[in-house]
């Protein structure tokens, strides 16, 4: 496969897995706000600081608002993650090689993306139920999966496709759990009460885990849902299941049947693997929950600079070029 | 719908005799016709266009802020070509295809036609699209031009006119092939019963033909695109998926030792064959324009090493300049000793005497073109034209005259096309493709262009054209034969 293909084929998964988080995050959070007590204000503001995004944000108001947070994360395209931003930029990869994609796949992400650029230009949701629409992105998306998963060739391609969905899907994940951080409570004395637990079930709720949960571990402690999130071997979005996922992905792309590694990329994405694998939730509380997703976060990149590295780089006979996606 | 509301308006149309009886050709499809309501005549278009959107069939325009992408009109109502008319189209095609490529290969070789003042010599070796590095080059099976795209149009007398040779790198053959796609579902039982030829086996052409040119068993093919800015990036894209091979960029391809690799995964990879969709100058900076950065360094030694094979061939552009159309009946006669079977459009050279005399003279009458330029522009349509605009071009002309070939206007023939006033004629022009590999073949269907602006005679996509499926028949007695 190209380089340039294989760059654009796992840009393409990560784009598309982000756009479906953001649409997760958004719906959760509006649901969570309509079971507020009257007197607490809404807070629109953790999603901005769980993006990464609040920087830019801030450059353009320092209100954070419902309608505001809304439109910067759904159709903002200054926003280069903005739900919009990202779809744009996973059918922009879709286009450039269109050749490798089967007809299904094209034509439905094209749709997508018409069904969200008609919206976009409307510039905010309106009168209508927010919820409606992350719905129907959510929807459109696990469709584009579904007929990926039953008329893709387990080549290249599909790993590729793969590696950058599960790693995208590690991220947002972990940022999901550091949005509770940024979550306040009126004061520390809340911690167990209704409130305390509300946070917690959306966020069990915003990667559709809350019924796994509940049959898994049973009641709603902040440590279990870290471990459910963070650690758990079964469950497809917690973050080691989607590492281990990514390891698997970069074995078959080099035809490694052995564990260990044959490229950075695996020994990196091992290292994670592993650490995780081995690591009790204990000592991610020890640590602190937001430094240890901080520094989660940062492997997670560095994974995503190897791959770069070992399979995208080319040599241009004019210049070296690199990948300017990020 | 009644039809009887068509009026030709005194120009050749396909469908209609100038008495308003329908031609033969088109009786069967007449019929669906009448029985087919103007609302459900708006819907097959609306779903057609929603269709194109759909499927991103979509070209890019230039310096237009509405957004890059559009779509190419694409016109419901089909042109239909009887069969013995195509039996005719492809011989011409043939033969001026057979003569032209010999014509290339001795430009670059013996130049015998110069030796033979059949054409003039400055023509030829003072264009700049001669190129010298092709001197004395002979490609992989002597075939230059594989792919050809030759516009023809119908005059008021239904006598076909060549009017350009399209031999660099000709455009729409997946809007040929895709508008098949969509005007089948728009009327599915009629394609079995007038026996419209299939064209969708172009691609497997295409392929057999680049396997064709190169000396290896099962060479690895490649489409060579200048990248997704391009406006024909669409059908670069198609092609090499309906063809199952690489779409490469110049970013992706390396030249070592004379050899062409391509960048994967999985290290370097040697590729064989290019069809090549960007410009010979662009090709290789090493040899030509040195300031291109869509094309691969080294890749024109490799070609002259026989290490890579490229269609079409570079050079081939010197045989489609406007000013060497005008000789290419004389030299059909003079490779082939044959009459053209096709004619070309009577052509006034300005870098003649006599013919710039006529052209000052006349020029309110006739199509003034650039020899060098495309897709519609600097051109002058002397009917259409105000005097300050004659003006301006007899001054142009003054003063460069062998840029300029003049035409009489040609009253282009007119097919039924669906407006918003209903069935109206409207000019079109038709495009078949040839591919040369083995023999030459003609593909069996075309790109009709058709302008959809009321009464004007400029089809080019870029200055609002659309397109027509075009239906050639199996045979002209209304029966499929038996394959």
């Amino acid at each position: 496969m190209l380089s340039r293909v294989g760059n654009s084929i796992y840009w393409l998964g990560r784009y598309l897995e982000r756009a479906e988080n953001y649409a997760r995050f958004l719906d959760v959070n509006f649901n969570l706000m309509l079971d507020l007590p009257q007197d607490l204000k809404a807070q629109w503001e953790p999603l901005v600081y769980a993006t990464g995004d609040h920087e830019l944000y801030l450059k353009k108001s320092n209100q954070f608002d419902r309608k505001s947070v809304i439109y910067f994360l759904t159709f903002d395209e200054d926003n280069p993650n903005s739900i919009f931003s990202s779809i744009s930029y996973a059918r922009e990869n879709a286009r450039v090689i269109r050749e490798n994609l089967t007809k299904e796949t094209w034509e439905k992400l094209n749709e997508l993306y018409h069904f969200v650029k008609k919206r976009a230009e409307k510039k905010e949701l309106g009168k209508e139920d927010p919820r409606v629409f992350f719905e129907s992105i959510k929807n459109q998306i696990l469709l584009l999966y579904g007929l990926a998963d039953s008329t893709v060739a387990r080549t290249e391609g599909w790993h590729f496709r793969q590696l950058g969905m599960f790693l995208e899907r590690a991220d947002k994940t972990s940022r999901m759990v550091d949005v509770k951080y940024h979550m306040l409570l009126p004061s520390p004395n809340w911690v167990g009460t209704p409130l305390d637990f509300l946070h917690w079930t959306a966020l069990l709720k915003s990667v559709t885990a809350f019924n796994t949960y509940r049959r898994l571990y049973g009641n709603i402690e902040p440590s279990a849902v870290v471990e459910f999130l963070l650690l758990n071997k079964f469950f497809p979005r917690s973050v080691f299941f989607c590492i281990k996922e990514a390891e698997r992905c970069l074995h078959n792309i080099s035809g490694n049947k052995e564990t260990g590694f044959r490229n950075s990329a695996e020994k990196s994405v091992g290292e994670l693997r592993s650490k995780l694998e081995f690591t009790d939730v204990e000592e991610i509380i020890e640590v602190g929950l937001h430094e240890y997703i901080d520094q989660l976060q940062i492997k997670i990149n560095q994974i995503s600079n190897r791959i770069n590295d070992n399979f995208f780089q080319i040599k241009d006979n004019f210049s070296i070029q690199n990948s300017v996606q990020e | 719908m009644d039809t009887n509301l068509y009026h030709p308006k005194g120009f050749y149309d396909e469908m209609f005799s100038s008495d308003g009886a329908c031609r033969p050709h088109y009786c069967d499809f007449l019929e669906i016709l009448k029985k087919t309501s103007a609302k459900k005549m708006a819907h097959l278009q609306h779903s057609a266009n929603k269709t194109q959107v759909a499927m991103g069939m979509t070209f890019n325009v230039y310096h237009d802020n509405q957004g890059v992408e559009k779509i190419l009109h694409l016109d419901i109502v089909p042109r239909i070509i009887a069969h013995a008319e195509w039996k005719h189209l492809e011989a011409g095609l043939k033969q001026r295809i057979y003569a032209l490529n010999l014509f290339i290969h001795d430009m670059y070789n013996d130049q015998k036609a110069l030796k033979d003042k059949i054409i003039p010599k400055d023509l030829i070796l003072g264009s700049k699209d001669y190129l010298k590095a092709c001197q004395g080059l002979i490609p992989p099976k002597d075939i230059w031009c594989h792919i050809t795209g030759t516009d023809l149009v119908k005059d008021k007398d239904g006598e076909y006119y060549i009017l350009e040779d399209n031999l660099r790198c000709p455009s729409g053959v997946s809007y040929m092939l895709e508008s098949r796609e969509i005007i089948k579902t728009a009327y599915p039982d009629l394609f079995n019963k007038l026996g419209v030829m299939p064209v969708s086996d172009y691609p497997a052409k295409l392929l057999k033909m680049l396997q064709f040119i190169s000396n290896k068993d099962r060479p690895v093919v490649g489409v060579l695109t200048p990248g997704i800015y391009n406006s024909a990036y669409f059908e670069h894209s198609y092609l090499a998926l309906q063809m199952g091979v690489e779409l490469v960029s110049g970013v992706d391809l390396i030249t070592k030792g004379k050899k062409v690799y391509m960048q994967t995964t999985k290290g370097l990879e040697q590729i064989d064959v290019l069809y090549r969709r960007i410009d010979d100058t662009f090709l290789d900076p090493l040899t030509f324009n040195p300031h291109s950065l869509l094309g691969v360094p080294g890749i024109f030694e490799a070609y002259k090493a026989g290490n890579i094979a490229l269609a079409n061939a570079p050079g081939t552009g010197i045989a489609d300049d406007k000013a060497v159309y005008a000789y290419v009946p004389r030299l059909i006669k003079y490779y082939l000793g044959e009459e053209p079977i096709l004619n070309n459009v009577p052509t006034y050279l300005c870098r003649e005497e006599k013919d710039r005399q006529y052209v000052l003279d006349h020029i309110e009458d006739l199509v003034v073109k650039e020899t060098n330029a495309a897709g519609g522009y600097g051109m002058l349509i002397g009917p259409k034209s105000t005097q300050e605009e004659h003006a301006k071009f007899r001054q142009l002309i003054k003063d460069n005259p062998t840029n300029y070939i003049a035409q009489p206007t040609l009253s282009l023939s007119t097919v039924p096309t669906w407006t918003e006033d209903g069935l109206e004629p409207r000019h079109v022009d038709l495009r078949p493709y040839i591919l040369y590999g083995e023999d030459i073949e003609v593909i069996p269907g075309a790109l009709t262009r058709v302008a959809l602006k009321k009464g004007s005679l400029v089809v080019n996509s870029s200055q609002g054209g659309g397109s027509k499926d075009t239906w050639v028949l199996y045979s002209d007695e209304g029966n499929t034969p038996s394959i």
